[in-house]
């Protein structure tokens, strides 16, 4: 019994109205003049709203509801509209064979709400273009990528900066290496010279107690205590 | 005697010479990445934008001149005339001052802490933007996919990334939850990239300054072009540059002025006294710390400019979307056809219904849409980078490239300052000797980044945000105000104002002139207590509250502003007096050390006394 207010080309509002579309009759559809269509622009597709895409829009209502059991025989005539305004709005009703009731609402909804897409695409719109009230739409998913992208890339930055870290670590032991040899190497060939010195002279020195002679023991306790200047 | 100063301090030993810059370029981009840093974008377009715009530049300027200029010239002296790290050069003037340097350590490692968390979320967000579209345009949807997360649909998409996918922020601070695994991974990968640009000192972060400071300023300069191009640039310009000169009779206003001079120059953190200390002896560090400090402020204004413009385009894309939500309310209600009121006609057209129907236009539900109340919204720190900002990006055209240049220039910003903050953690540990000689730097550097990220991760807890903002508030402002208190006090009193000017005019080849000898002495010592007494009543005027992200207040999406537990306030408390408690404890220390010592040996007192010593 209840009748649903479509919308196109509007956002999130439109007006719920809970009363019927009434005893279905010429009287209640308007006719649109056709110096007052209405251009509507949706998916870079233009197009005037009139009677051929309000019939465009019942075949489309009929076939969706042809698609749940027991309803196989709904024709176009008994989809009726009502109301319609230049905001592109109306509301509209499904009537059974007879046409002495209109169907119950869960009905239409769900049949709709099964064809969402396909209603869509006929007219060019989508779900925040071409709004049914009280069918909440089924929203898509969004595309999630098996391994996020930020993994990605994590392991890319990890990577390079693992390797870089790796080539100056080895290279600093290298350099560490290079160092180290080098003055061990000096300090042989200056231990050679000395004792080269102390041989050549002829007389070794080491018997000779050189330290005895010059050093007095009160002196260097005296300079040990010296703070550097 | 202005030509044979005192004999030089022992190079630091072991036969190795000290490491030098491989040139004076290296030096200032050096300098003035460890200056500009992340405060130059998202603080100073804030404090421009809440204090009268152009008119904030006049106490900005004055607080540079009287204190930042005379402070930066100090260390860079200092440092290059002693050729120590912080701890080094302090304990150098005067046994006695060892705790400031110890003190500006302990900050700097505070500091290191919490920076490189922030550079973990910058990181973060770098790493989701190479997508498109952008993770935070959309909210996701709920679990019977028929809406949005509940938490989303009320506040709004870019907020709730913020607050859930990235920080998984706890409704209260005492609610720490697990270590979010995240930005665990991003935090190993920040200290990774720290640790390989300072693994060998100066000799590895000379290199990459050249990129991380330069980079900077060339996607400043693309945002720049690309923001004045964009529709409502120039409003939200003219709009937060005009000059409001009233608000310079609020003290606040020159407060905040001497702060931001003094953290956006980052004095007081030995991070400038051991860069300068590699450079040759005899370099016009004069010259140089003008230089910087004015190349750190036009930073800051350009930035600004490239801010504004950003954001002048999101309030006027706002204010569209604003008109758009009230005209679709007229056509709805009104039955008017589709495209017949437009933006422009907006204002036309509801005055004409306002006249013919009164009543039911009163019933609408239509905001307010004045573009003034969408530029007034202002946001510093985060709120600006991860809230603001990155829901600008989402209306610019090609938004993940976008995206991507604005986190990589935070991310370097932030980098060439973190650069600064681990030499002045490694320079006075190098300094003290605190490995053996043969323990190679890598080691040493290797050690001290492992610390800090283990000390990180406290950060990336459920609670780490509301532990960072005590951090960023209490660990690091008022100890750096007095250790720079001090600094200047201990070298224009301990050490001597006519010994540091001879100093310098041997370094620079002429005497300081009396603007320099007058900050130093009376003016730079003056203002630094006026702001720590200002800023201590500050802190102290309201108890210390905190804003928590709670879904479940009824106000929500407002923050809920909550007191902070005891156990928390008590971590405050240590946090400010901490670092500063080194001054007067080393002082003491060495006091009694020295009397020890005298009444041990007390023939020592025929002995020239030691520098600075005093019987006692």
């Amino acid at each position: 019994m209840e009748a649903f207010l479509i919308e196109v080309d509007g956002a999130a509002i439109g007006r719920r109205r809970n009363t019927t579309c009434g005893p279905w009759g010429r009287m209640w559809i308007r006719h649109v003049p056709v110096e007052e269509v209405l251009y509507l622009v949706s998916g870079g597709q233009e197009y005037a709203w009139d009677t051929n895409e309000e019939y465009l829009f019942k075949a489309m209502v009929a076939f969706s509801m042809r698609k749940v059991p027991n309803r196989e025989t709904t024709e176009i005539s008994h989809v009726l509209l009502c109301n319609v305004t230049q905001r592109v709005s109306f509301w509209f009703v499904v009537t059974d064979p007879s046409r002495n009731h209109t169907l119950p609402a869960v009905e239409v909804q769900s049949a709709i709400r099964m064809n969402r897409n396909r209603i869509n695409n006929a007219f060019f719109l989508n779900d925040q273009t071409l709004e049914f009230l009280r069918i909440p739409s089924t929203l898509a998913p969004p595309t999630d990528p098996s391994v996020p992208i930020w993994i990605i890339i994590f392991g890319v930055i990890f990577c390079i900066v693992l390797v870089a870290t790796m080539l100056l670590i080895l290279s600093g032991i290298q350099q560490h290496r290079r160092k180290h040899k080098g003055p061990s190497e000096m300090e042989d060939t200056e231990d050679k010279c000395e004792n080269v010195i102390t041989i050549e002279n002829g007389i070794p020195c080491d018997p000779l107690d050189m330290k005895g002679g010059h050093i007095n023991d009160a002196f260097v306790t005296e300079d040990e205590r010296l703070t550097p200047l | 005697m202005a030509g044979t100063p005192g004999p030089d301090p022992p190079a630091d030993g072991g036969g190795e010479a000290r490491p030098a810059w491989d040139s004076k370029l290296q030096y200032l981009l050096s300098c003035v990445g460890f200056a500009v840093g992340l405060g130059n974008l998202w603080r100073f377009p804030y404090l421009c934008q809440t204090y009268g715009g152009g008119a904030f530049l006049i106490p900005y300027v004055v607080a540079l001149a009287f204190e930042g200029i005379p402070l930066f010239h100090i260390e860079l002296a200092v440092g290059q005339r002693l050729r120590r790290g912080s701890v080094g050069v302090w304990t150098a003037i005067s046994p006695y001052l060892g705790g400031v340097g110890l003190g500006c350590f302990t900050v700097s490692f505070l500091v290191s802490l919490y920076y490189n968390t922030v550079l973990t979320w910058v990181l973060w967000y770098l790493l989701n933007s190479f997508q498109h579209p952008l993770p935070w345009s959309a909210c996701p949807l709920d679990l019977n996919r028929t809406g949005l997360v509940q938490e989303c649909r009320d506040s709004s998409p870019v907020s709730y990334f913020w607050y859930r996918r990235t920080l998984n922020v706890s409704a209260d601070i005492s609610d720490s939850g697990p270590v979010q695994w995240r930005l665990l991974l991003c935090l190993a990968v920040s200290w990774a990239v720290v640790y390989l640009c300072v693994i060998r000192g100066i000799e590895t972060t000379g290199k990459a300054i050249y990129f991380t400071a330069l980079f900077p300023y060339l996607v400043l300069t693309v945002f720049l072009v690309r923001g004045l191009t964009l529709p409502g640039a120039m409003q939200g310009l003219t709009y937060l540059f005009t000059p409001d000169l009233r608000v310079l009779q609020s003290p606040r206003v020159w407060l905040d002025a001497a702060t931001q001079i003094f953290f956006s120059l980052s004095l007081a953190f030995g991070g400038h006294i051991a860069f300068a200390s590699y450079n040759p002896p005899r370099n016009n560090c004069r010259r140089d710390a003008v230089s910087i400090a004015l190349v750190n402020s036009m930073t800051s204004l350009y930035a600004s400019i490239a801010v504004f413009s950003v954001l002048g385009f999101k309030a006027a894309s706002d204010h569209g979307q604003c008109l758009d939500r009230n005209i679709l309310h007229l056509i709805n209600a009104f039955d008017l056809p589709e495209q017949s009121v437009s933006r422009d006609t907006y204002t036309a057209a509801l005055a004409r219904l306002n006249a013919s129907q009164p009543a039911r236009v009163a019933g609408l539900p239509l905001e307010a849409c004045r573009l003034e109340d969408f530029l007034d919204k202002s946001a510093s720190g985060t709120g600006l980078a991860f809230i603001v900002f990155t829901e600008a990006v989402l209306h610019m055209p090609g938004a993940p490239v976008w995206a991507v240049l604005f986190f990589a220039m935070l991310f370097s910003l932030g980098l060439s300052s973190m650069f600064g903050n681990m030499e002045s953690i490694i320079t006075p540990l190098l300094d003290l000797g605190v490995m053996p000689r043969r323990v190679p730097k890598e080691v040493l550097t290797g050690l001290a980044c492992l610390l800090c990220f283990l000390t990180a991760t406290c950060f990336t807890l459920r609670s780490g945000s509301y532990w960072l903002e005590i951090f960023d508030q209490y660990a690091a402002a008022l100890n750096l105000i007095l250790l720079a208190f001090f600094e200047v006090i201990g070298v224009v009193y301990v050490y001597g104002m006519k010994r540091f000017c001879d100093d310098i005019a041997w370094m620079t080849g002429r005497r300081p002139g009396f603007y320099w000898r007058a900050t130093w002495k009376v003016v730079s010592p003056l203002l630094l207590l006026t702001i720590f007494v200002a800023y201590t009543a500050l802190l102290a005027s309201s108890p210390p509250r905190y804003k928590a992200w709670n879904p479940r207040y009824e106000r929500f999406p407002s923050r809920q502003e909550k007191p902070y537990p005891g156990w928390v306030l008590a971590a405050c408390a240590l946090l400010s007096f901490l670092p500063t408690l080194w001054v007067p404890v080393v002082a003491l220390g060495q006091l009694l050390a020295r009397c020890r010592e005298k009444t041990r040996d007390p023939l020592q007192d025929g002995r020239p006394k030691p520098r600075g010593g005093r019987a006692c």
